[in-house]
């Protein structure tokens, strides 16, 4: 293998170990990385030709990281043409990520939307973990039945913690939850509503309302963090695609606390 | 110290200096301008002292050099990839004292924000010495006096003012002194001009509320500007820039990644995958170009990123003032109606 370079934007070549089909266009790439990454994270994945996009990790082990994939566009439709064994070419991580260590204790609920469970994929399976994860409230959404990730993961989070799963809409005859994330919010069992602490990560406008609605419920600004999508073209706080006002989503993010984020303006 | 030289004489001491360095200055292009007949100042490499263009101010600025508009980072084969070569000798860059300013914004960006200096900025950026042009007057849209850029910093090798056929030299590099002395006319105390008044006048707010970000004084952009991006592509401290995969063979074995010159200003700056998009109106985009140059940059690096050379204004097709701009944010900023 090509020995890594110095230069931050020349990509190294990352083994799939192991490719994981979540629906006909969500696939879990396991690349083979061994170094310091939080959830949270993103790396720049690239296919030569095509370009890179930045995609969040999705999941962490002692030797890879999984990157989870929609196939939207050039660079990541070009992606899920690759096999098993096969490479991809990898820079990163990049961004803050969670600090999970700030969930583990108290009551937390986390609300993630479609793909936004990637990035929370880490933080869930530290609440899973803990001692008293009956405080631990996760609300999970996705589009319908059939967009849903992770199932496994759904699985045994449902065993572990308080999940509720929900689908903005489900063919006849479907059983579960049906209804946006932010329907769930006044519901969920808090004790000390100025102590608990929130993450909410997907699409702008779902992150928008859920966030009104922990306020309303009456959570502290200071206690709620959330993640931004932007469009990050080199991850190094070069490019300028990434910034809002003085911050750079590349650098000082994705993960923010609400009070630094409400006053992020596009 | 001074030295006052004729036009053959600088041209032998640059012969002098351009054996080991190019040079890279300012040259009037005739009958290159965006309409025909119209002649455009914009920068070249250069061997001569009457190629300088010395008193009209350039069109575009020289941060081609520093960052061009289309880079080729670098090469990929089939299982490799290879940094691309660059020029490695030193490059004189001719100025004026805004644009000496403007570097250190780019340096801002490319070498501290951030973990890493950029290195592709950062190895060009090392062979670079600048030489200050004097300014015996201020031109139509500068504000350089407004943005505290008329005088120049420190850090050129030596200034050059052309007054009545002769150029008036004040050399900082000793190194080069002697280059100088061989040549002179005279020798004698000299100092860079610089001009004390501009015309136009801005006042930028020391802070901006949040509520600015939102007044309607950008709407009327959204109807004015054109979106075409030639305010970003002439600023000398405009840096963005997108990747782009370009293969040179069918199979798509070969190629290279390079890196072009964006601009916040044009459809697609922000879209990402799937379709989504982020300041969809041109006066969004407005008020993200104007308060970015006037007060994001400086909540991150402390000082102005618009250093008023008043290039934008004089690009704009559509005869937006920038400047004008400026002024009805800082109303805007005190609580005053931004169109009275
Ligand atoms: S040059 Fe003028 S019209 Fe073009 S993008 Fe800039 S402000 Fe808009
Ligand atoms: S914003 Fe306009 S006046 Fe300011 S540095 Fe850029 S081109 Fe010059
Ligand atoms: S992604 Fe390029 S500056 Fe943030």
């Amino acid at each position: 293998m090509r020995k890594m370079s110095e230069n931050p934007y020349v990509p190294y070549p990352s083994e799939i170990l192991q490719i994981i089909r979540h629906t006909d266009k969500e696939y879990t790439f396991r690349m083979r990385f061994t170094g310091e990454v939080r959830p949270g994270q993103f790396f720049e994945v690239s296919v030569p030709r095509y370009g890179e996009a930045p995609i969040s990790v999705s999941g962490i082990g002692r030797d890879y990281v999984d990157l989870t994939i929609r196939r939207v566009g050039r660079v990541t439709s070009e992606v899920f043409e690759k096999g098993e064994g096969t490479s991809l070419l990898l820079r990163g991580p990049y961004g803050n990520g969670f600090d999970t260590s700030l969930y583990e204790n108290g009551e937390v609920i986390v609300i993630a939307g479609g793909t936004g469970v990637s990035p929370v994929r880490g933080v869930i399976d530290a609440l899973a973990g803990t001692k008293d994860a009956r405080d631990k409230h996760v609300i999970v959404g996705f589009r319908s039945p059939s967009d849903m990730l992770f199932r496994d993961d759904l699985k045994r989070w449902d065993q572990a913690l308080d999940l509720i799963l929900t689908v903005d809409g489900a063919p006849e005859g479907y059983t579960g939850n049906i209804g946006l994330v932010t329907k769930y919010i006044p519901d969920v069992p808090i004790r000390d509503v100025k102590k608990a602490r929130a993450v909410v990560v997907g699409p702008p406008p779902m992150m928008r309302f859920s966030v009104m609605g922990l306020l309303q419920k009456g959570f502290e600004e200071e206690n709620i963090w959330v993640s931004q999508e932007r469009k990050m073209c080199c991850g190094l706080g070069k490019c300028g695609h990434c910034r809002i006002g003085q911050t750079y989503v590349c650098l000082d993010g994705p993960v923010f606390n609400y009070t630094e984020s409400k006053n992020m303006l596009d | 110290m001074g030295y006052v030289l004729s036009q053959d004489s600088f041209t032998r001491v640059l012969g002098k200096i351009g054996l080991d360095r190019r040079l890279y200055a300012p040259v009037n292009k005739v009958g290159e301008g965006r309409y025909t007949d119209v002649d455009v100042v914009r920068y070249d490499f250069i061997s001569e002292a009457a190629e300088i263009e010395m008193e009209k101010k350039s069109d575009y600025a020289f941060k081609e050099l520093l960052t061009p508009l289309s880079e080729t980072l670098f090469f990929f084969t089939e299982n490799e990839v290879k940094e691309a070569d660059y020029d490695q000798r030193e490059v004189l860059v001719f100025l004026r004292a805004c644009d000496l300013h403007a570097v250190k914004r780019l340096d801002a960006i490319y070498l501290e924000n951030g973990r890493f200096p950029d290195p592709f900025y950062k190895r060009i950026r090392d062979r670079v010495k600048f030489v200050l042009i004097g300014c015996g007057h201020s031109y139509e849209d500068c504000f350089c006096v407004s943005m505290g850029t008329n005088v120049a910093p420190e850090g050129y090798l030596f200034s050059v003012d052309l007054q009545d056929g002769s150029y008036y030299i004040d050399v900082k590099d000793q190194d080069l002194a002697p280059l100088f002395a061989a040549e002179a006319e005279a020798e004698q105390e000299v100092m860079a001009r610089h001009v004390t008044e501009n015309e136009v006048k801005v006042s930028v707010p020391a802070d901006v509320p949040l509520a600015v970000y939102k007044d309607p004084l950008w709407d009327e952009y959204t109807a004015r500007c054109i979106n075409c991006g030639r305010c970003n592509f002439v600023c000398p401290t405009c840096t963005c820039y997108t990747m782009q995969d370009v293969f040179y063979t069918d199979n798509g074995k070969v190629g290279e990644r390079r890196r072009v010159g964006a601009s916040c200003m044009v459809d697609g700056y922000t879209n990402v995958a799937g379709g989504g998009q982020y300041r969809r109106t041109n006066g969004e985009r407005m008020r993200f170009k104007v308060l970015h140059k006037i007060v994001d940059f400086r909540k991150r690096f402390g000082y102005d990123m618009c250093v008023g050379c008043g290039r934008c204004d004089q690009v704009c097709p559509e005869y937006i003032s920038y400047a004008n701009i400026i002024n009805k944010v800082k109303k805007a900023a005190e609580g005053g109606a931004a169109n009275a």
